[in-house]
């Protein structure tokens, strides 16, 4: 058996959305290269809807492939419901993730959690 | 494909194979059975114990089969300190960067009393014979060190290392499995007390290794029951995995050199090669290492997608991120030779089998740099590097 799902390893060897978004409305980083992963979300956002994401990625296959499908998940969504991504939908999207990398895809819904408290702080500062 | 995992375990031989195959079909006899039918496998089996013995300069006598290495190092280990604590002795000297079955054995050890000082490997990976004789107290009962290390592959100055302990009456063990096969050895020239090795290492079968415990050592059981082994390793032996060990390890000891002028200028090219990498770094001594092994970190990325990638390019290989070993702390060895997790993550080990090319070399250095740079390009702390926000450390 292999190491990850089909799609784990697809969105790991395709990773969709990846880059930077140099305008950004929030930008997210979370982890550390201590540990071996980090994570930044960029977002632009319209009208309180997600118009564009990307996101840059220091870690290991699932932690890329968790990033690339958090990414895939909320873009074209409204905030509100952006807000409600949990790392379990993350995991069910890419048909699992071993035990041990589940800390991954709780990573990824930091990030995004992370850039969007930077858009609403942004938002309530203008 | 290029398998460059050769340090996690080999192909077995044809020749070790074909020993495997005529001894299960021929000679599947008990060797403590007294009828002619079991004294033919007992020969196999004896037969094995000189050839193997003859390979590092041993008598038979003083050879004792395992179910490997991590059985070796822990009957060693456990036996030493056994009859240390007779004499009062609870000291036992040994490395940062050894493997795990010697040093979780040593922290068991340390839970039931005993004083473990772990010695500094430097920046190159190599420890120091006087500072061995320096860290060497009235109760040492033990000094433990490796032959070459699994991970950077440095090689030890083992005979130096044994000398300082000849000197001060302390015994000797060395974890040679990852040398054996690689570099002469000679028990008695190297003034080795004790010696663990494994077979599927060195093209042999996996669940087989060997213990050298010089005349006079007196071993404890860590299996207790019949009289196999003298008596010191109870259990019906594996004689067919025994025999094909045998075999393995004549056909590797013999070809050493022919293989080490082979590796060296292909290790060495490909070193050259991956140095060309902004921001890298070879771990270990350049010149005391297996001529097997390559070990690199690169800054500001990840080894175990590093390893995915380059599984996907027909490449398997290792590395010591804490992805890969299962923990969240890299590779000890790495962190051992002073590198900060944030670039141990990012390492990568490839050990040669002795059948590379010079065309693999090419195909490995071009597959890595294309990787590296992949993944440095979508990297937040490959970005930071390069904006100057946090500094470079490679």
């Amino acid at each position: 058996m292999a190491l990850y799902s089909e799609k784990v390893m697809d969105h790991f060897r395709n990773p969709r959305n990846v880059g930077v978004i140099e305008d950004a409305d929030g930008v997210g980083e979370v982890g550390n290269a201590k540990c071996g992963d980090i994570m930044k979300m960029y977002l632009k956002i319209d009208d309180d809807v997600i118009t564009d994401v990307k996101f840059e990625t220091f870690g290991c296959g699932s932690a890329i492939a968790s990033s690339s499908m958090a990414t895939e998940l909320i873009k074209g969504k409204p905030v509100s419901e952006a807000r409600q991504l949990t790392n379990q939908a993350v995991v069910e999207a890419l048909d699992g993730l071993p035990a041990h990398k589940l800390h991954c895809s709780v990573l990824a819904q930091e990030a995004i959690e992370a850039a969007l408290t930077d858009y609403e702080q942004k938002k309530e500062k203008s | 494909m290029i398998y460059a995992d050769n340090a996690a375990t080999t192909k077995m031989s044809e020749g070790a194979i074909a020993t495997m195959v005529s001894t299960i079909n021929e000679t599947y006899g008990n060797p403590s059975s007294l009828y002619e039918f079991g004294q033919k496998a007992k020969e196999v089996l004896e037969n094995a114990r000189e050839v193997v013995a003859a390979q590092i300069g041993a008598e038979p006598r003083e050879i004792l089969f395992t179910s490997g290495g991590s059985e070796a190092d822990n009957q060693a280990i456990l036996s030493a300190a056994k009859l240390g604590e007779k004499d009062g002795k609870k000291h036992i000297i040994s490395t940062a960067f050894e493997h795990h079955a010697v040093l979780h054995t040593l922290e068991k050890l340390k839970k039931e009393g005993f004083e473990i000082t772990l010695l500094d490997v430097h920046e190159n990976g190599i420890v120091l014979p006087e500072e061995v004789d320096a860290a060497i107290r009235e109760d040492t009962c033990l000094v433990t060190i490796m032959y070459a290390n699994n991970e950077i592959g440095t090689i030890q100055p083992i005979k130096e290392i044994g000398a300082v302990c000849r000197r001060k009456k302390v015994l000797f063990h060395t974890d040679a499995v990852q040398a054996i096969g690689h570099v002469k050895i000679d028990v008695n020239e190297q003034n080795i007390d004790m010696l663990s090795a494994s077979a599927h290492k060195f093209h042999g079968p996996k669940g087989v290794g060997f213990l050298y415990a010089k005349k006079g050592i007196r071993l404890s059981n860590l299996i207790e029951g019949g009289a196999q082994e003298r008596g010191k390793r109870a259990g019906t032996e594996n004689v067919p995995g025994i025999a094909a060990t045998a075999t393995a390890l004549q056909e590797v000891v013999a070809d050493i050199d022919k293989n080490r002028e082979h590796l060296v200028p292909i290790r060495d090219k490909i070193i050259a090669g991956l140095k060309e990498i902004p921001h890298s770094a070879l771990n270990g001594d350049a010149e005391r290492r297996l001529p097997s092994n390559i070990n690199f970190c690169f800054e500001g990325i990840e080894g175990e997608s590093l390893l995915l990638l380059l599984d996907d390019k027909g490449i398997a290989a290792s590395s010591g991120s804490a992805c890969t070993s299962g923990s969240l702390d890299p590779s000890h060895v790495l962190l051992a030779i002073g590198r900060v997790h944030d670039v141990a993550h990012g390492s990568l080990r490839l050990s040669l089998g002795e059948d590379v090319t010079d065309e693999d070399a090419d195909y490995i250095i071009k597959s890595v740099k294309e990787v590296v740079e992949y993944l440095r390009g979508f990297s937040p702390v490959w970005r930071n590097l390069v904006a100057g926000k946090i500094p470079f450390i490679l």
